[in-house]
């Protein structure tokens, strides 16, 4: 790299400022329809199915906190949270990136610039970054509106630091999600990921019950899944029952995703877009 | 016209005479797209050099080899062999910084056509790191300079595809680049869409700027370019002035004869012609090319030539003489009508 071409950073800043250019345009429809899902399970799960859950035999289940059960609202809050994150993942990293590269091609015009198809690459990622920041940091909003965010924690500040948790959650899934997004041909792989990939994961991930309750021969194939990380990280930083192993443990597994997805992103960006 | 800012000064590449690109034994062979089949070879081994200021034109049919050509020189296919040097610098080394000298029309659009005209210049300034007064700036200069300033806050979508190109051309002068690459700027458009891109393109020529461009439209390429390379299956076949190409491969006349379809009467015209080849007297035949349509007799003197015709007992249906275009010089270099 010579000394008067910019650090790619820059340069994948100024991807990223063109992506924001065009999302100026819909931000306000996005934002609408992207916090309206998520208070919608607030709403059925948390508050209505909750009510039944503590009055129940099982409402032990959820843990407790100065001796108290946990009610089902603020243990499924955090986690839906991580949901949020990873929904807006996905479906920012699928469709959006094989449009820009098969349907309006604007990522081809970014190469023939002084991008490089790396620089494209981290530009977009950064962009479902901030999508996922601004998705999550409503829906946390919404958590307090419904009572559902527990500040009893060490300092009180357990909700707020659940938002990097969910934004670090985002982007293990968008990284990878991008990269593999750019070499399709049809989107018919992205329904795939919806139906297969993204539902069990939000049924069987530690976001409705603890993965505990699921048969043991299954429960590895849980902890193992990225959205349960994900969760007990968001969880556990916004019940104030974090340990400083499982945070360190989480945000490893879901900083490693986040690098292979990096890695994985700078090869097929380059053979998409600059074969 | 408006008038567009001149580069801003920059260290020249090399002194004057130096190439602005040169090309040697460059060529491109992409991997197989399935599992055991074959590798494409698409550039096999070319070499030219593009001076400064010149209109250098890449013809050829489809497949010819040419887009992948302009691919390479736009630094966004990496070469497989040879040596390509692009304003002094190696593409696999400064890709980037080489880029930020270049304007590229690609083939196909990409244009973000939810965004205004003038949004669609931001974003592209941006990419080069100008500054948003120095794009907006440039941006009123180019959509005059290609007719579009009464768009400017149009979304790009309902626009023409003749109006879209004129977009794309303006956004490849965002940066004032040293050499401006059009892969078929006109491909596509109606006959007066096509005549207005030359004219634009014929301006920014004569305002001095570099363009490589490659077409399948001969009179694109007779009009535009000071030289060109006649390409054909990933090889050069021959290069010159279009008038040189039309004088060392053709003759300086034409004359077309048809003949109703199924009489016979085309294959009889055809032996028949051939025995006036060479004759040596006014009108005198150069060569015969048969095409599925018409007769093609190459002479000096096209008048002459369908007066010999006559007197030898061919009547054609129709008869045209003209000047010989480079088409017939395509013709003559790869044995075949262009093939879209």
């Amino acid at each position: 790299m010579s000394a008067d071409t910019p650090a790619v950073p820059m340069m994948a800043a100024r991807e990223l400022q063109g992506l924001l250019t065009n999302y100026r345009r819909t931000w306000r429809s996005s934002i609408f329809s992207s916090i309206l899902a998520p208070l919608m399970g607030l709403v059925a799960l948390g508050v209505s199915l909750g009510k039944i859950v503590d009055a129940g035999p099982g409402a032990h289940t959820f843990g407790t906190i100065d001796g108290r059960p946990v009610k089902y609202l603020v243990y499924l809050a955090p986690a839906l949270l991580a949901n949020t994150a990873m929904q807006t993942a996905i479906g920012e990293s699928t469709y959006p990136v094989l449009g820009s590269v098969k349907w309006v091609r604007t990522y081809y015009a970014a190469v023939a610039s002084p991008l490089s198809p790396f620089d494209v690459y981290l530009g977009q990622v950064w962009f479902v970054g901030l999508r996922i920041l601004m998705n999550s940091a409503v829906f946390l909003g919404t958590m307090a509106l419904f009572g559902a965010v527990h500040a009893e924690g060490p300092g009180g500040i357990g909700p707020l630091l659940a938002l990097p948790a969910a934004v670090l959650t985002g982007l293990a899934f968008a990284a990878p999600c991008v990269a593999w997004a750019v070499s399709q041909e049809r989107d018919t792989g992205f329904s795939l990921v919806f139906r297969f990939v993204m539902i069990p994961l939000f049924l069987f991930s530690g976001t409705f019950f603890p993965v505990s309750q699921l048969p043991a021969v299954v429960q590895p194939f849980a902890y193992a899944t990225p959205l349960w990380h994900g969760d007990d990280l968001c969880r556990g930083l916004a019940l104030g029952t974090a340990t400083a192993g499982s945070v360190l443990l989480h945000a490893a597994y879901l900083s490693a995703l986040v690098a292979v997805g990096v890695w994985y992103g700078g090869r097929t960006f380059r053979r998409r877009l600059t074969p | 016209m408006a008038q567009i800012s001149p580069s801003p000064a920059r260290t020249p590449a090399a002194s004057p005479d130096e190439p602005l690109i040169k090309a040697v034994g460059l060529r491109k062979v992409f991997p197989p797209t399935k599992r055991g089949g074959e590798p494409f070879t698409a550039v096999d081994g070319i070499d030219f050099e593009l001076y400064r200021g010149e209109v250098f034109g890449f013809l050829g049919p489809n497949g010819a080899g040419k887009s992948s050509t302009m691919r390479m020189i736009g630094c966004v296919s990496p070469i497989t062999d040879g040596e390509l040097t692009i304003l002094g610098m190696d593409p696999r080394v400064d890709a980037s910084r080489i880029k930020a000298r270049l304007g590229v029309v690609p083939q196909e659009d990409s244009l973000d056509l939810e965004l205004r005209v003038r949004e669609n210049l931001l974003i592209y300034g941006r990419y080069f790191g100008l500054k948003r007064a120095e794009i907006a700036k440039r941006s009123a200069e180019l959509l005059e300079f290609v007719q579009l300033s009464d768009r400017a806050e149009s979304t790009v979508e309902p626009l023409s595809g003749g109006m879209k190109r004129r977009l794309t051309i303006a956004r490849s002068l965002i940066n004032a680049p040293e050499i401006l690459i059009l892969d078929e700027p006109t491909t596509g458009l109606d006959p007066q869409a096509r005549h207005v891109v030359w004219d634009r393109l014929f301006r920014l020529k004569q305002a001095g700027t570099t363009l490589v461009l490659t077409t399948h439209y001969m009179d694109e390429a007779e009009q535009l370019c000071d030289r060109l390379v006649v390409m054909d299956k990933g090889r050069i076949a021959a290069e010159g002035s279009p008038r040189d190409l039309i004088e060392r491969y053709s003759t300086r006349e034409v004359l077309e004869i048809r003949f109703e379809p199924g009489s016979g009467e085309h294959e009889a015209a055809v032996a028949k012609a051939s025995g006036l080849l060479d004759s040596g007297e006014r009108g005198s035949i150069a060569r015969v090319e048969s095409l599925p349509d018409r007769v093609l007799l190459y002479s000096d003197d096209g008048e002459a030539t369908l007066a010999a015709v006559h007197g030898s007992g061919i009547t054609p249906l129709a008869a045209l003489v003209r000047r010989s275009s480079l088409e017939d010089v395509f013709l003559h270099l790869t044995g075949r009508t262009l093939v879209d």
